[in-house]
């Protein structure tokens, strides 16, 4: 790379991609500056002590999907690295009995036929031809995509590889994976499963983040793309990082300037400098220009394109097409500070149905029920929530025997027909706390303090557009070669030496790391 | 972890307090602190061994036994009521998915012991019939009673078990409660099966216990179960096999006839029998070679005791199940197969395994090496083929 910049590559944004991105490039020798234009690192994955000794995820709250490539070549344990196991799933019910699927296949089996006793080969079933489509698409998840519209003789190899390996699927699996990619989460589960509540489950998975509900075509691709993670190998396995997905991003920082990466923070990025055609540095919302003959966004499409970029730079069709591309975000946090465990009638005196996930969402229709209101502009009545006491995993997220919550809600739309979050905002809290208060009676009174984060606050934390966690929604047109864009699946973009590096890119969103990774891998190849 | 209905009594039992997990379900390790003493308990005397987690349904309809000879692979329609058979059902492609125990309680009704949960599978089966699957597990208390004086044992309880033939069974009453008794067993000895309503486990358990303990019948846990099966020649599903509709790839599978199982599908041309796998099992018997066969390998001890003694060992045969697979080698060293099932018999005083070996080396005398591993390396030792089972007393089918 030339030697007239300071840097090789700035990076803009220090969320888990860019850092991940950084770390790369710094490993690889290059000189890297992150610029960021928060107090602290994390973007969306944040830890914040919002109460003295109160730890909040302030928006991701767990890990699935991180590559478990980049821990190696990161060398992320020696870090801090510290990924604490999730062992069970919680699943209140409205007659006040539950579902409570843990770490043993065993007594998973016997909780399942305690609901329906069809349902436990019906599980395994389910589990296996959902595996195998998981195995099959795993090439396509863990690697770049080929841009299918280039003339470029690589891309034309990479394209036969597909073609050869998709060839290669047995009739149902093949059946399995358009089944899984085209349709709705409740007409799939329906084909194995009879227990309301086991499918409620399961459904409850392909739901979130993504402005659907499950009875919708599309629900089934939000499922497989959130079961795509292993955490330590067991697929579908969740993981609560130390400190938080907050203290997760820290050691994905001390590994980047541990390679001599440069983080600097409260610095906004306004705009990409170009000098014909060529990205040679960024200037900050300051005025302040730093220079380098490669710069990487790890903003979402619409930022990298459209505000970051001059969209007089780019073609016009591609500008359409990040015009048109869909984040409406539809999914909000409600964290609590708590001054005990919640009660939980029918398991009077027991605490480890807290060790995991606590997922209110009863039957499928409730959950249809709670999409319905965001289709039309409005919050859920009835939300569905994904709730963890993280303190009860990692006990230094709070003082002891108090607890913090953090709490998924589904669905608040990021534009309320007619109103503002400002407005709404307690009141939608309230709902969630209704919702608790009904499963857990007596959670009232155990509230110290709540954070609700609408995602009108998401996109002004985190900058990620209209709130959409995943930067961009998980629609089939919306992933793969499509991500963000026909032709643009290859990290790079149209102007030369600009990159992007976010979840707006293959594979997508959720603490994962792979756009960082494999966008690294793009930049490391071009730059050489 | 939950408990069957004999678990209060099988507590008080289990001086060596370890249990496994069968299915959710505690489940003894042993009892004494000996699974040897276990064995031999049923080897030479009787020991009864808790059953109760094995999956059971009702099929029953007017569809019943044709729903029975097209799920199943064995032909049902031969078996009349108050006898039972073991058969297994296969995929489309012939490859097993599990095996169980059919007992034909009426024309139109039959109880099905399996493995693993099915049914869910059953029920989409039984749509096509007018028959309908029931869930029974939980509704019967299940025991095995097994070894030569199980019948003698029994018959103070109820007379109905003197005449039973083998893979036959009575519906009798034992200490004033109606059981299902069947001369089936998973021992390879003389032996008897019990389905007891849940509800009366407990009394009917203690009248077996009164009356089979003058005999020396004691309780035996999952190690003895283990041991006695793989002497008895019996496939365990997780070990011999697993299901096919569980499978990721081909290796994982296998056929009746590869299992050594083809002995079930007698009738298989029978053409007013379709049952599913039937077409690829009949192409896989016109076609090429089997890729294994299912044999009994033994190794002999002095093999065992001088190759320990030529490395300065001594050798100390453990009689617990090895709990992976055993590679095994033909004399220059390639390999030709897998245990299964491996250990050393205390009754043959020998190495014994259930093993699959190419067809070229099936033949019963055939020599082939067993990897063990001695002085931290991988070393060969001399086996034989065998057909199974290892061990087989007359008395295990004899008429009284």
């Amino acid at each position: 790379m030339s030697d007239t910049h300071a840097y090789d590559a700035i990076v803009i944004g220090a969320g888990h991609n860019g850092l991940t991105h950084a770390a790369y490039l710094a490993k690889a020798g290059r000189r890297v500056l992150v610029l960021e234009q928060r107090h602290l690192v994390g973007g969306a994955a944040i830890t914040e002590e919002l109460r003295p000794g109160f730890k909040f995820t302030t928006f991701s709250y767990a890990l699935s999907l991180l590559r478990p490539e980049i821990i190696a070549e990161l060398d992320l344990v020696s870090h801090g690295f510290m990924p604490l196991y999730m062992r069970s799933h919680f699943a209140p019910m409205d007659n006040g009995d539950y579902l409570l699927l843990g770490p043993d296949a065993g007594v998973n089996r016997q909780e399942i036929a305690r609901h329906c006793k069809a349902d436990v080969d019906g599980m395994e079933r389910f589990e296996h031809d959902t595996l195998r489509v998981r195995q099959f698409l795993r090439p396509l998840f863990d690697n770049a995509p080929p841009n299918l519209f280039s003339a470029d003789p690589q891309d034309a190899e990479q394209v036969a590889w597909l073609v050869k390996h998709l060839g290669s699927a047995d009739a149902k699996l093949m059946h399995d994976c358009v089944r899984l990619i085209t349709g709705s989460i409740a007409d799939f589960v329906d084909d194995y499963l009879e227990s309301e509540i086991i499918k409620a489950t399961i459904c409850s998975a392909a739901c979130v983040g993504i402005k659907l509900g499950p009875m919708s075509p599309g629900t089934g691709l939000n499922w497989l793309y959130l079961a795509m993670g292993e955490h330590d190998g067991i697929a579908g396995s969740w993981a609560f990082h130390k400190g938080g997905n907050g203290g997760f991003t820290e050691v994905l920082a001390r590994a980047a300037t541990a390679s001599g990466a440069e983080i600097r923070l409260n610095s906004r990025v306004d705009h990409l400098i170009t000098e014909q055609g060529q990205a040679v540095g960024v200037a900050l919302a300051d005025g302040t220009e730093f220079r380098a003959p490669v710069v990487v966004s790890s903003l979402d499409p619409r930022r990298t394109f459209l505000q970051i970029a001059d969209p007089r730079e780019l073609p016009a069709d591609l500008v359409q097409t990040i015009q048109r591309f869909r984040f409406q975000g539809v999914a909000s946090k409600v964290n609590f500070a708590l001054d005990g465990l919640p009660r939980y009638p029918a398991l009077e005196g027991r605490t480890d149905q807290y060790l995991g996930f606590v997922n209110v969402a009863p039957t499928v229709e409730y959950m249809e029920r709670a999409y319905d209101a965001a289709k039309y502009g409005w919050y859920s009545e009835h939300p569905y929530l994904d709730a963890s006491i993280q303190s009860m995993i990692d006990p230094d997220m709070a003082p002891p025997g108090k607890h913090v919550m953090s709490c998924f809600v589904m669905y608040t739309p990021h534009e309320l027909k007619g109103a503002s979050w400002p407005a709404h905002r307690e009141a939608m809290a309230d709902r969630v706390q209704a919702t608790l208060r009904r499963f857990f009676p007596g959670f009232d009174d155990l509230v110290l303090q709540r954070e609700v984060v609408t995602p009108d606050i998401i996109e002004e934390r985190t900058g990620l557009s209209e709130g959409n966690i995943y930067a961009g929604e998980f629609f089939p047109h919306q992933m793969y070669v499509f991500r963000p864009a026909p032709g643009y699946s290859d990290y790079r973009t149209p102007i030369r030496g600009y990159y992007q590096c976010g979840s707006g890119t293959h594979p997508g969103g959720c603490v994962i790391g792979a756009p960082g990774r494999l966008a690294s891998m793009r930049v490391l190849a071009d730059t050489r | 972890m939950r408990t069957t209905p004999f678990y209060p009594r099988l507590r008080e039992l289990n001086h060596s307090h370890m249990w496994g997990n069968w299915a959710g379900y505690l489940s003894a390790t042993k009892y004494d602190l000996s699974s040897k003493h276990e064995y031999f308990g049923v080897r030479n005397a009787a020991g009864f061994f808790d059953t109760s987690p094995l999956n059971k349904y009702w099929i029953r309809g007017r569809d019943a036994e044709r729903l029975c000879s097209y799920a199943f692979a064995r032909d049902i329609r031969p078996v009349r009521p108050g006898r039972a058979q073991y058969t297994l059902w296969c995929d489309d492609a012939g490859f097993v998915m599990e095996d169980g125990v059919v007992f034909r309680t009426a024309g139109d009704e039959f109880l099905l012991t399996a493995a693993e949960p099915n049914l869910g599978y059953l029920r989409g089966l039984a749509r096509a019939f007018d028959a309908e699957i029931v869930e029974a597990t939980e509704d019967f208390a299940s025991l095995a009673v097994q070894g030569p004086r199980s019948r003698d044992i029994l018959a103070q309880l109820t007379p109905d078990v003197v005449d039973l033939p083998y893979f036959g069974f009575a519906e009798t009453k034992v200490a004033g409660s109606q059981v299902l008794c069947s001369r089936t067993g998973f021992s390879g000895d003389l032996g008897f099966e019990l389905f007891i309503p849940a509800d009366q486990a407990l009394p009917v358990l203690d009248a077996i216990i009164e009356a089979g303990t003058p005999h020396g019948l004691r309780p035996y846990g999952e190690e003895a179960l283990n041991m006695t099966r793989i002497e008895a020649g019996l496939p365990l599903f997780g070990y011999e096999f697993t299901s096919s509709r569980y499978a990721f790839t081909h290796e994982e599978r296998f056929t009746p006839d590869e299992l050594g199982l083809g002995w079930t599908l007698r009738g298989l041309d029978d053409p007013t029998r379709p049952f599913i796998g039937r077409e690829a099992i009949l192409a896989e018997r016109a076609g090429a070679e089997a890729r294994w066969r299912t044999v009994g390998i033994t190794m002999t001890w002095r093999d065992y005791y001088d190759l320990h003694a030529s490395n300065g060992l001594l050798a100390i045969p453990d009689e617990v199940p090895v709990p992976w697979e055993v590679m095994i080698y033909d004399a220059e060293g390639s390999r030709i197969g897998y245990a299964t099932s491996f250990m050393y018999s205390p009754i043959l005083q020998r190495h014994v395994g259930i093993a699959r070996v190419r067809p070229s080396h099936a033949e019963p005398g055939s020599e082939v090496f067993v990897e063990q591993t001695v002085n931290h390396e991988y070393v060969n030792v001399r086996a034989l083929v065998t057909t199974l089972p290892f061990y087989n007393p007359p008395r295990k089918v004899a008429a009284r």
